[in-house]
């Protein structure tokens, strides 16, 4: 009997961020159906911010993730300073960079480590990982660890950081604060550039596949919490015509929106970033990019723990400039003025574009907010990569080999399930 | 001798909280010579119905499946430890408690009759036996392994009783309500952050949950006096914490007052 159907299911993805499931049907050596399920309850965000003031809204959606609360910060404070129309002086400019310097490193630090390695040195987890190759995990941990200080320095705390608001900070850090962190930093420069080198060292697939790549692009920042909405398609949009451009549905198998461009899956992250603005990048890290043999851009998906790598290097570089012209501001925030209207932020969390708008009335309070984050923008794509990657891969494989491989593949987006409201379980029904 | 077996468990929530493990750094390496973990998603091992010594729980009961999950938890456990706003109290998210959940669905989702979820976000401890709960959002580290110690070593974890008002005095910082007349929460909060909103100026909002013994009826009058509209000591109330019994209380109360 030649015909066969197999159901092959991973009814939890282990070593992401959150809850999802992935189910995979196969007739005939074809995938018939392949979705990625995320089951992370819905939490209502969106409606439960309606009523709240302006700073509210700042301590409210850092809670939406754990791992990323900087980029929610900032994005949802841009937006009000868009409507309250309000403008930041150079200082806060600087330090809300140095601010996300700290969380790209912590979260990226965390995936590429605990999350992602594993996979490319065939271990379980970072745990077993640490017991051979020791030296690659405390280096990790170290970086990681770099990135949790910086934005303890500005935000009092790593996780629902306290010190940022509409307007800037509530406190500056003091110099000598500053200088510490400062010292560390030059310290371990040359870690994260061994960092760099030993991803793009990794036993990393060679599979390249089509996909569009979005992120902010700036006139002369590495994207971080400005810039137009741009494509390697062409797309270049203000981020207040996301809406017309990028559209949010929802597939009856997740809790997670999808967003496509144009009707089609795209990518945003560290990959997308880099792909769209290695020119914003300082000559330090083109120099360390040349000894690897990875050029960006890149269509391989599989690079994506580079891209992640080389920022934690550009981080620390940024991070580094900032703090060595650091000085203590007269103000830090501008002063705030609540009026009614609409507005939109756009920030690049360490995962990705996330995306708000928010109208407010006359008294300062919320009348309606939308939040699209970087996972459901991600969750097409996934899908899409997931099925060309499988055919690639062999569907002749074993039931563990497939989910090994499709937890892979899937690990490379380092998607946020809690974000997008997460966890992976494989179904593989195959006859 | 086998090592103590611990799992950490994820419901409705941030993740934040199970970040003061993986954020333990080279600790977590330690860590893991002195216990098993046998369950924690996040990090790699998989294995939820897994006989354990202590469960570690993250997050709120907010669907039919966490609702059943959770009792699987308590049979297999020894000891259970509920961590963070979520699993303490239900979360920023048992807001919809006080909200309409089905017209709130309807809000977010073209067919929200394809995602099972519970009109409510309630606490572990409305549903089963919880030994001991750490509060705070999100919990530390300190917190979290302080306890570990103490189940380990066989005594029951402690934690403070203090309010963020006492540590914050012993920290020495300047009274954010008495000098800028900040609505502060540290005269109702339960300790254990570190007093740092007050270091950076600003006032608690409660993140860490009510204390013992609040007197939030004087509490709100002297909010009144700082010029809050009930309206506004309501939100302050029914945040982060709006499920935990005392402000919950106190929040409706000005919810449902009568305008003179």
């Amino acid at each position: 009997m030649t015909d066969s159907f197999k159901d092959l299911s991973i009814p939890i993805i282990a070593r992401v961020e959150g809850e999802g499931a992935l189910h995979l049907q196969i007739r005939d050596n074809a995938i018939q159906s392949l979705a990625l399920s995320i089951y992370e309850p819905p939490r209502l965000f969106e409606k439960f911010l309606e009523g709240r003031s302006a700073n509210e809204v700042v301590d409210a959606v850092a809670r939406i993730c754990g791992i990323c609360p900087v980029a929610y910060q900032m994005s949802a404070t841009h937006a009000v300073e868009h409507i309250f129309e309000m403008s930041i002086t150079p200082w806060i400019h600087d330090m809300r960079r140095l601010f996300y310097c700290g969380e790209w490193m912590e979260s990226h630090g965390l995936h590429i480590h605990l999350l992602a390695a594993p996979d490319f040195l065939k271990y379980p987890s970072v745990i077993a990982m640490a017991k051979d190759h020791p030296e690659v995990v405390k280096r990790g941990m170290h970086l990681h660890r770099l990135g949790l200080d910086l934005m303890s320095l500005l935000g009092k705390r790593s996780v629902h950081p306290v010190g940022a608001c509409v307007g800037g900070f509530y406190a500056a850090p003091k110099p000598s604060a500053v200088k510490t962190v400062l010292t560390e930093f030059k310290r371990s420069l040359p870690l994260a550039e061994e960092l760099v080198q030993w991803s793009a060292s990794l036993p990393l697939a060679k599979s390249t596949q089509t996909f569009t790549s979005v992120s902010l692009r700036h006139p002369h920042e590495y994207p971080m919490n400005a810039g137009r909405i741009v494509s390697d398609q062409g797309l270049d949009i203000d981020i207040s015509e996301f809406d017309q451009h990028l559209k949010e549905s929802q597939v009856p198998y997740s809790t997670a929106l999808q967003c496509h461009l144009h009707g089609k899956p795209y990518l945003v992250g560290p990959l997308a970033r880099l792909n769209l603005n290695f020119d914003r990048l300082p000559s330090a890290v083109h120099t360390v990019l040349d000894r690897c043999k990875i050029t960006f851009p890149t269509q391989n998906m599989f690079h994506s723990i580079v891209a992640r790598s080389v920022e934690i290097y550009y981080a620390m570089l940024e991070a580094i400039r900032i703090m060595e012209n650091y000085v203590e501001p007269t103000a830090p925030c501008v002063p705030l003025t609540p009026r009614a209207g609409i507005g939109f932020g756009c920030t690049e969390a360490p995962r990705g574009l996330l995306w708000h708008r928010y109208a407010f009335n006359a008294a300062g309070l919320v009348t309606s907010s939308r939040i699209v984050p970087p996972t459901s923008q991600n969750q097409a794509r996934i899908e899409e990569d997931l099925r060309q990657s499988l055919m690639h891969y062999g569907l002749d494989h074993s039931d563990a080999d497939l989910r090994l491989h499709s937890e892979m593949v899937i690990r490379n987006y380092d998607p946020c399930i809690s974000c997008s409201t997460h966890f992976l379980t494989l179904k593989v029904k195959r006859w | 001798m086998e090592k103590p077996r611990i799992a950490i468990h994820k419901f409705t929530s941030c993740d934040g909280c199970q970040l003061a493990f993986l954020h333990l750094g080279e600790d977590l390496l330690d860590l893991a010579e002195k216990v098993d973990i046998v369950h924690f998603v996040e990090m790699g091992p998989i294995n939820p119905l897994a006989k354990v010594d202590v469960a570690y729980i993250e997050g709120s009961i907010s669907t039919p499946e966490e609702k059943e999950r959770i009792q699987h938890i308590r049979t297999n456990s020894r000891y259970v430890i509920t961590i963070g706003a979520c699993a303490t109290a239900g979360g920023i998210q048992a807001l919809r408690n006080l909200g309409n959940t089905q017209e709130w669905m309807k809000a977010i989702y073209a067919t929200p009759d394809t995602i099972s979820t519970l009109n409510t976000s309630t606490a572990i401890s409305d549903h089963i036996k919880v030994d001991f709960e750490i509060y705070g959002c999100p919990v530390n580290t300190q917190q979290i392994l302080a306890s570990l110690l103490s189940v380990l070593n066989k005594v029951n974890p402690t934690a403070s009783k203090d309010k963020v008002c006492l540590e914050c005095k012993r920290l020495g910082y300047t009274c954010v309500m008495v000098t800028k007349g900040e609505p502060c929460m540290g005269p109702v909060t339960h300790t254990g952050c570190g007093a740092l909103c007050p270091s950076v100026g600003r006032a608690c909002y409660a993140c860490y949950g009510p204390a013992e013994n609040t007197n939030t009826a004087s509490f709100t009058q002297w909010l009144s006096s700082l010029g809050l509209s009930d309206a506004e000591i309501a939100r302050r109330f029914l945040f982060i914490q709006n499920n935990a019994p005392a402000f919950k209380e106190a929040g409706l109360k000005l919810r449902t007052k009568k305008k003179p």
